[in-house]
């Protein structure tokens, strides 16, 4: 049944990449143009060029692409008087506008702003668009890759438990996984814990270290859907973990903030402000690090790629090509790492949670 | 740090929220329930297996040394019965030999005893037949000497002869 399920899940994503494939002829003779005046181009130009394209790699995007000129649209959902659906291939790759009751938008660097008819984006002095921005709820490239995400995880990790209906051994990818699971239950969550309350956290530990994991991998392959490097996704990460220990917190969490024990009275007035500041900068810190980590990774990579047409010339593709790979190597480890210090953290901003008066 | 504000799509946190937090619901009830029940119970079970067989193998080494002092007592017992044994037998065998040499002694007695005894019967009975013999020699000799007259007169002036009156 769920061989089945991915099965026609892989099926369908083919036909809509083979449906979608008529755009790369356009596409094709538009990069010929391109590949000419590449080498026209000077060094600072190429430059420029390259940081462009990695900027436009991290950033989210309303297409899902898959390799140049091989996309297909996603749903372009915004609220802009009443909801506005429409398909992202109304943009035509941020080529064109697209029109949804009378209003006008234009993407202008992954970003959708209401324009006039004629499309025109007005700049301030610091190239900031100045045109109204509507709320953007589109199912961009980014959720869409967490939505697969979590069917997948859903999925893998049912039938890793469906396997123990028949013994008491793991099945499969659980062979696999379930090490994992006990590695999270008895290295993370119950050294940082303790053995009293750490069941009731287990539940939120594994799904943020496997999504993190995951995606990071992901983000490792070459159709470039790094989500962990996005702030937002990192934020709403965080974000969840900020809650959970504020809301799971005990009488002991609170009185450490705002009446630390055992200092003089005069010390805890001054410290109340300081953890208090602490409570919000420990998720800050999570977002940033989990973003800037994944994200330095990509842009290294792609610079070090990026150096290969910078130089322009076929001896300097060998050694880049192996400096990237032994950099994507590295990456794989820090994939892992990084999930590892999330869900660590985590689990340590939950320990301290629900410690006990000592 | 600008542009970071400025690049943050809410679209995205809100997607990213929303599907995260159903996950760890999905997961909780199909998923990690069931994982963390299963690896536990596991977990237990063998934990409860291994517990039982030390159990076992200390009831096993309880029971060997159980054995050894069994056969220790044993073999004892056996050496106490073998010795016993013996000594009964060399009792037997030195009261047989005496009860032996005793009722040899008496029937060698008896048996010297009867000699005796046959032997002096028949002295008693050839005593007497030499009697016989001689009184029947006697008489035989009596008869022929008193046969004639001549003789027993004879016979008679010998003795009268003899008879001198002194």
């Amino acid at each position: 049944m769920r061989k089945n399920l991915i099965q026609h899940f892989i099926l369908a994503l083919l036909v809509v990449i083979s449906f979608t494939t008529y755009a790369q002829h356009s596409n094709d003779e538009h990069a010929k143009s391109e590949e000419k005046a590449w080498g026209d181009l000077s060094k600072g130009e190429r430059k420029a060029e390259i940081k462009k394209v990695i900027n436009h790699h991290l950033l989210d995007d309303h297409d899902f692409t898959i390799t140049h000129g091989v996309s297909f649209p996603l749903p372009v959902i915004l609220w802009d008087n009443g909801l506005q659906i429409f398909m992202s291939s109304k943009f035509n790759h941020g080529e064109t506008l697209a029109e949804s009751n009378g209003n006008f938008y234009k993407v202008h660097h992954s970003k959708i702003y209401k324009t006039d008819a004629e499309g025109t984006i007005t700049m301030d002095d610091h190239h900031h668009p100045t045109n109204v921005k509507p709320l953007d709820l589109s199912i961009t490239k980014n959720v869409f890759v967490i939505m697969l995400m979590a069917l997948f995880m859903f999925f893998i990790f049912k039938g890793v438990a469906k396997a123990y209906k028949s013994g008491p051994m793991p099945k499969g990818a659980g062979r696999f996984l379930e090490p994992l699971v006990v590695f999270i239950r008895d290295e993370i969550a119950i050294p940082n814990i303790g053995k009293k309350h750490y069941k009731r956290y287990m539940n939120y530990l594994l799904t943020v270290f496997f999504f993190i994991w995951f995606l990071n991998l992901l983000g490792m392959t070459p159709f470039g859907i790094g989500v962990t490097n996005n702030f937002a996704v990192t934020t709403a990460l965080a974000l969840c973990t900020f809650f959970i220990t504020q809301f799971t917190a005990n009488k002991n969490y609170w009185s450490h903030i705002f009446w630390m024990p055992g200092v003089p009275k005069l010390m805890r007035i001054v410290l109340a402000p300081i953890e208090l500041l602490g409570v919000f900068i420990k998720p800050f810190a999570l977002t940033i690090r989990l973003y800037a980590n994944m994200t330095a990774g990509h842009v290294v990579l792609m610079s070090i790629l990026g150096l290969i047409f910078v130089a322009n010339s076929w001896i300097a593709a060998g050694p880049f090509s192996v400096l990237t790979l032994l950099l994507s190597i590295l990456e794989l480890l820090v994939a892992a790492l990084q999930a590892y210090i999330f869900t660590m953290l985590t689990a340590l901003y939950f320990g301290s949670a629900v410690e006990e008066h000592h | 740090m600008e542009t970071l504000i400025s690049n943050f799509s809410v679209g995205l946190f809100f997607w990213q929220a929303a599907i995260f937090i159903i996950l760890i619901f999905l997961l909780r009830k199909f998923a990690w329930g069931p994982i963390l029940t299963a690896v536990n119970e596991r977990e237990e079970s063998i934990e409860e297996a291994l517990k039982s067989a030390e159990e076992a193998r200390l009831k096993l080494a309880e029971l060997k040394t159980d054995n050894q002092a069994l056969l220790n007592e044993t073999r004892a017992e056996r050496d106490a019965m073998l010795k016993e044994a013996r000594t009964m037998k060399d009792g037997i065998l030195a009261e047989a030999k005496a009860n032996a040499s005793i009722e040899g002694d008496k029937i060698i007695a008896s048996a010297r005893e009867s000699i005796q005894q046959e032997k002096m019967a028949a002295i008693t009975d050839l005593k007497n037949q030499v009697a016989v013999l001689s009184i029947e020699i006697a008489e035989k000799i009596l008869k022929d000497e008193l046969s004639s007259a001549e003789k027993q007169k004879a016979l008679i002036d010998n003795v009268v002869k003899d008879i001198v009156l002194n």
